[in-house]
């Protein structure tokens, strides 16, 4: 596979709101994995809970089931994400939450740090990525509790 | 030995209906639970019965000239052929594109009332769209796209399979791909058009297919067209006739 630099970073590592084209932060693909943390952040795996249930942020839940019980409705549209940390390395998860299409170009899985110039039409508000660097590694770092 | 070659006959089906994309079109009735097929069966329970009953006022309210829809098609339409209701959209030669059924009535009362047309999903156009197509209740979807009606059936198809918005997914992901799965807690259906207009659930009022795909564009967080747009028009000839065969439901209850 080859490597991909995302475009080059030009404001705050620590933006609270989801990145826009100008403070996007690059990311390399190596084996299938993107095994530094975005930004260099640390991610917190109670926060990551949180963002895979909540429907404007991961809503993971709305296409996979997880180890959630407290919440009623999960999806079955992806595979079951039970015991995913011990079947994926962190940065195999990473690359899975940034940009899926890299491995499955045809999936359905939003990427969910993409880079905001190639969406189509998205609505102004809406022209970022889903998650902030910090939230993909909170979510990559509750994901790797899954054993 | 006659098992096997069912069996073959059988996989053979299934793999040119996988290479051809062709999927048996299934309405989106068949997603509903029992208590909202129910409710959209008996015409007493089905609130988008009260639309059809403005649509009818509507097509029997005389113009400035005199002249109603009822003039011509009778006071319950009865001179609307199903038959015909059910091609649309259809190729109009003196506009060079398609038009659906909604644009037909308008333009018939500019044409025929000497009205002024109406912007596209006026209340009172998809009323009269919702009485029209429910008198065609039944009658089988039916669009020709063999013709001059192919490029703009092709320009919806690509539409249909374009990833939109932050999330980026097409409408075929879920409504090809997924049909069946759960979304969380919505089971994902066809996408099919065939009870349009619809009574919503969710807004609790009629809804017309080109707000129906408004909203959809919304929840993909996408800039939607308008209601009335090439695009739109390119998705309903597209959605309609990938829809051919199964019977109209207007005016349908759907989530």
């Amino acid at each position: 596979m080859d490597a991909r630099l995302g475009p080059v970073l030009c404001a705050s590592l620590l933006a609270a709101a989801p990145a826009c084209a100008d403070d996007y932060l690059p990311w390399r693909v190596t084996d299938f994995a993107i095994e530094e943390p975005l930004g260099g952040l640390r991610g917190d795996a109670a926060r990551g809970r949180e963002l895979v249930i909540a429907r404007d942020k991961g809503n993971c839940l709305a296409c996979h089931h997880l180890p959630i019980p407290e919440q009623p409705s999960h999806g079955t549209i992806g595979p079951p994400l039970t015991g995913v940390g011990a079947r994926l390395s962190a940065g195999q998860l990473r690359l899975r939450v940034v940009d899926e299409k890299q491995l499955n170009p045809a999936t359905i899985m939003p990427a969910f740090y993409l880079h905001p110039e190639v969406l189509y039409r998205p609505r102004p508000d809406a022209a970022t990525t889903i998650l902030t660097a910090q939230e993909v590694e909170d979510v990559v770092t509750y994901l790797v509790t899954l054993k | 030995m006659t098992r096997y070659l069912h069996l073959s006959a059988f996989m053979a089906a299934l793999l040119f209906a996988t290479a051809a994309g062709a999927v048996e079109p299934r309405s989106g009735y068949d997603f509903l639970p029992p208590e909202f097929q129910a409710m959209q069966d008996d015409p007493f329970e089905n609130p988008g019965m009260f639309t059809v009953d403005l649509g009818r006022e509507l097509f029997n309210a005389p113009g400035d000239d005199g002249t109603s829809c009822a003039t011509c098609h009778g006071a319950d339409g009865e001179q609307l052929r199903p038959a015909r209701i059910a091609r649309y959209p259809v190729f109009s030669p003196k506009l060079n594109g398609p038009v659906t059924l909604q644009k037909q009535i308008d333009l018939c009362r500019e044409e025929r009332m000497n009205e002024f047309p109406l912007t596209y999903d006026d209340p009172s156009l998809v009323a009269l769209e919702t009485f029209v197509r429910h008198r065609a209740r039944g009658e089988p979807v039916k669009v020709d796209v063999s013709g001059p009606m192919q490029p703009y059936y092709k320009e919806g198809e690509r539409l249909f399979r374009t990833r939109i918005g932050q999330l980026q997914m097409a409408c075929s992901h879920c409504h090809e791909q997924y049909t069946g799965a759960m979304l969380r807690d919505q089971l994902l259906n066809q996408a099919q058009t065939n009870a349009f207009p619809t009574h919503r659930l969710l807004t609790q009022d009629i809804s017309s297919l080109h707000r129906k795909l408004r909203d959809c564009f919304a929840t993909l967080r996408a800039m939607p067209f308008q209601p009335g747009s090439e695009e739109y028009i390119n998705l309903e000839v597209y959605m309609n006739a990938r829809g051919n065969g199964l019977p109209i439901e207007t005016p349908g209850i759907r989530r």
